[in-house]
Parts: C-alpha cells; structure tokens; sequence
C-alpha cells in the first residue's frame, strides 16, 4: 500500500516544485491578511485572544486554498482515471493526498508565523515556540485529514470553489477551537502554557477521529 | 473456454439518458473486437465500462474473468486503457510520468526504459509534456498504457494525432501482433474491421447493423 501511496506524493510535490500553485498563492494569502488586521486594526501588537484568533483563523483560511488545489493537477491533466486505472487503494490516495497537504501546510506556517510575528505580534513568542510547532503539528494533521477527506468530495464537482470552504470550514470548526484556546495563553503579555494539555488532547482526538473517518469513508469517493 | 470479455444486455445511464442499451457480445482471448459508431454513439462510455471506470446499470458483463461490477478492483493490473486523454501530467516529463506509474503498478523502472525505446522516445524522455506535440504525447500515452503488460488493450482511437510512421512503430505494442485482447474504438470503418475478429456498431447507445449507416 504504501509504495502506491509514496508515489502519489512524489508525484504531487514534483509538480508543486514546478509549477509552485499551491504553497506561494497559500503564503501570499496569509500575509496578505495580516497586513490587513496590521493596517485594520491599526496595531503593531496583539496579545492574548485576538492574537490567537488572527493566527487560527488566516491559517484555515489559507488551507481553504490548498485543498481546493489538492485534486488540479488530476482533475486539469485527466489524471484520476490514471489513479483509478492503477491497483492502487483509496486508503494510499488517501495518505498520500493528506501527507501533501501536511506538507503544503507546514511549507506554509515556516514563512507565514515569522511574518505574523513581524506584523502583529510585538514581543514575538518568546520561550513559547515548542509549545506553538506541537500545536500547529496536531492541527496541520487534522486539516490534512479532514482537507483529503473534502478535496476528493469535490474533485469532480463543477460547484468545487464553492463546495470545498461550505464543506471544510464548519468541519474545522472544533479544531479551530482547541487551536485558539491552546495557543492564547501563549500569546499573553506574560505567557504561560494553562490548561495547553487539555486543548492538546482535544486536538489530538479531533486527528485521530478525522483520520479514522477519512480512512473509512475515502473507498467510497471518486466512484462515478 | 472463458472467454476474455463477455457482455450480455449491457446498460448504462447517465441520469436519464440511456448511454447503453442492449449491448450483447463475446471476445474471445487474442481476438480484437472493433466498436463503430458516429460522436455520441456510446463507443467511449462501453471502453469505460469494461475498464472498471463505469458501473454498469444492468446485464451482465464479464472482463477477464471478473464480474462486473463487483470484481472490477481485478482489472487494474491486467488492463491497459487508451482513451481521449493521455492520463500524463504536462508539468512531467515523459520518463517521469512513465516512472510514476510504473511505481503504481508496480513495475521497475527498466520496463520504463524499454517501453520509451520501444515507442523511440528515449532522447526526448526528459521534456516536460508540455512541450511536446500531440503525436509525442500520444506515443508516450501508448507506452504507459502497455507499460504493466496487460491482457486486455481498450484503444479509444489510438492512432489519432499520430503519423503514419508513429503508428507503425506503435504497432508491436497495440497492434494485432501485440497478442493482447484488444477492443478498438475507431471511426475508420475498413480499417477497424481490416483489423478485427469481431465487431459491434452502436447507434444511441443501442446495437445497430455495422456499416456507413452508423453514421447517418
């Protein structure tokens, strides 16, 4: 299973290193908005809450990109009857579609959270760092999950640019939760990582849930 | 003997829309079964079927030895599919293509070699697809068809954008000397029936008598 599952992914990171689609325009989008809260709120420092939810909220939106993205190369390139044509399973498209956009994500968060920090985050994160990259690790997991599990709903649909944030952000919501509330006590003027284990598990259950349903469900996508 | 594609009172819709109706017919191993038939006729949607990409509606049809739908996770290793598109990624070169799904059949990558000297794409092979022409395209689309070696060729016009050269060197692989079950789909009438065993038309999606008429 996984060798048909590690070509997929070659396949999709090649063709993201050539035609650099996915992760710029997925930059470029979060930094834009931050420049807006930047400029709109007219502060050069958020803390607490605000900060947490700036951060949360530009990122799944930013991954409302990289999904609807996941699926171009087969769907503009006649490529889904090659996958469906090959003795490979759903379950290893499955993996190597989320691991692409886990990927795609972290390729994005690297560039992004400087800039966010640059922007609006005044006394930058401090020690809070470790903390922060656990956080954003479990999250990236559940959106590449829940991602794949949307991208290849709507691979075929005509409505897909619509399909794909009607579908993907209300699935986010409980992540953006646990996200938010585990990163805000990071972003206080005076950090302290308070109830961060609880917000962790909740995360950590929201991946292995998704996952597990993706898993499931993913045999039952792109019949005709 | 089993025969390597059996169908019976084949149906297909899409929504409403009958697409196949009827079609009954057997191919034995080796033999080449033509489909005619004018735009619409239901040539493409019967090679979908009976490569596991369509559920049929009703009948029975039997590929390879696998019931379909059913068994259709069967078809995979031993069917090549040559259709409308190339099912080769532009922002790849041929010789990457090829290796992906070489890796997804999993066949090594010195088959890769053999099969872009085989349709004389060797010099060629590290161009990205998008700079090649339709006819080298074409070529490399027939390699990775036959690339896993399969039992069963479903060509959906395999000489279109070829030159006559191309098409001769392509032959060995797809053509009657290539020993594989083949079903070809082919608006040249006296070429397609020059080349096969047995032959269907379809008009509406229903079995019609082969000929010019097809196309009226």
């Amino acid at each position: 299973m996984m060798s048909g599952a590690r070509a997929i992914l070659r396949k999709d990171l090649l063709i993201e290193l050539r035609t650099k689609e996915s992760v710029p325009a997925m930059v470029l989008f979060s930094v834009t908005v931050f420049v807006l809260f930047h400029f709109g709120l007219d502060r050069d420092s958020l803390d607490g809450e605000l900060a947490s939810g700036v951060l949360w909220v530009t990122l799944l939106l930013a991954a409302v990109i990289g999904v609807s993205r996941l699926f171009a190369a087969e769907r503009e390139q006649g490529g889904i009857d090659g996958l469906l044509l090959a003795p490979v399973d759903r379950t290893s498209l499955f993996v190597a579609k989320a691991a692409a956009l886990f990927l795609f994500l972290t390729a994005v968060e690297l560039m992004a959270v400087p800039a966010y920090a640059v922007l609006l985050l005044g006394p930058g994160l401090g020690g809070a760092l470790p903390e922060l990259l656990v956080i954003l690790a479990l999250a990236n997991l559940g959106v590449a999950a829940v991602g794949a599990l949307v991208a290849a709903l709507a691979a075929e649909t005509r409505a897909r640019e619509l399909i794909v944030p009607l579908l993907l952000l209300p699935m986010l919501v409980p992540l953006l939760i646990a996200c938010a509330q585990a990163t805000e006590p990071l972003m206080r003027q005076n950090p302290g990582p308070e109830e961060l284990g609880r917000w962790l598990g909740l995360l950590s259950l929201y991946d292995v849930v998704f996952v597990l349903l993706s898993v499931a469900v993913f045999d039952f996508l792109l019949e005709d | 003997m089993e025969a390597a594609i059996e169908l019976e009172d084949l149906q297909r819709r899409y929504g409403e829309r009958i697409a196949l109706a009827g079609v009954s017919v057997r191919v034995e191993e080796g033999q080449t079964l033509a489909v005619l038939g004018g735009n619409g006729a239901g040539k493409t949607t019967l090679l979908r079927v009976l490569a596991g990409l369509l559920r049929p509606h009703g009948g029975n049809a039997r590929v390879l030895g696998a019931e379909l739908p059913g068994e259709r996770w069967k078809l995979p290793t031993r069917v090549g599919y040559l259709g409308h598109e190339p099912l080769l990624y532009r922002d790849l070169s041929g010789r990457e293509n090829l290796r992906y799904h070489a890796r997804l059949h999993g066949v090594g990558d010195e088959r890769v070699e053999e099969m872009l000297a085989a349709v004389d794409m060797a010099e060629r092979a590290d161009d990205p697809l998008r700079e090649l022409s339709k006819g080298l395209v074409q070529r490399l689309a027939a390699a990775r068809a036959v690339l896993h070696d399969p039992a069963l060729l479903l060509l959906d016009e395999p000489r279109a954008g070829l030159d006559p050269a191309a098409a001769e060197l392509l032959e060995p692989l797809m053509g009657r000397e290539s020993g594989r079950t083949r079903v070809l789909v082919s608006h040249d009438v006296d070429g397609a029936l020059a080349e096969a065993d047995v032959s269907i038309g379809l008009k509406d999606g229903r079995p019609a008598a082969v000929g010019r008429e097809l196309y009226r």
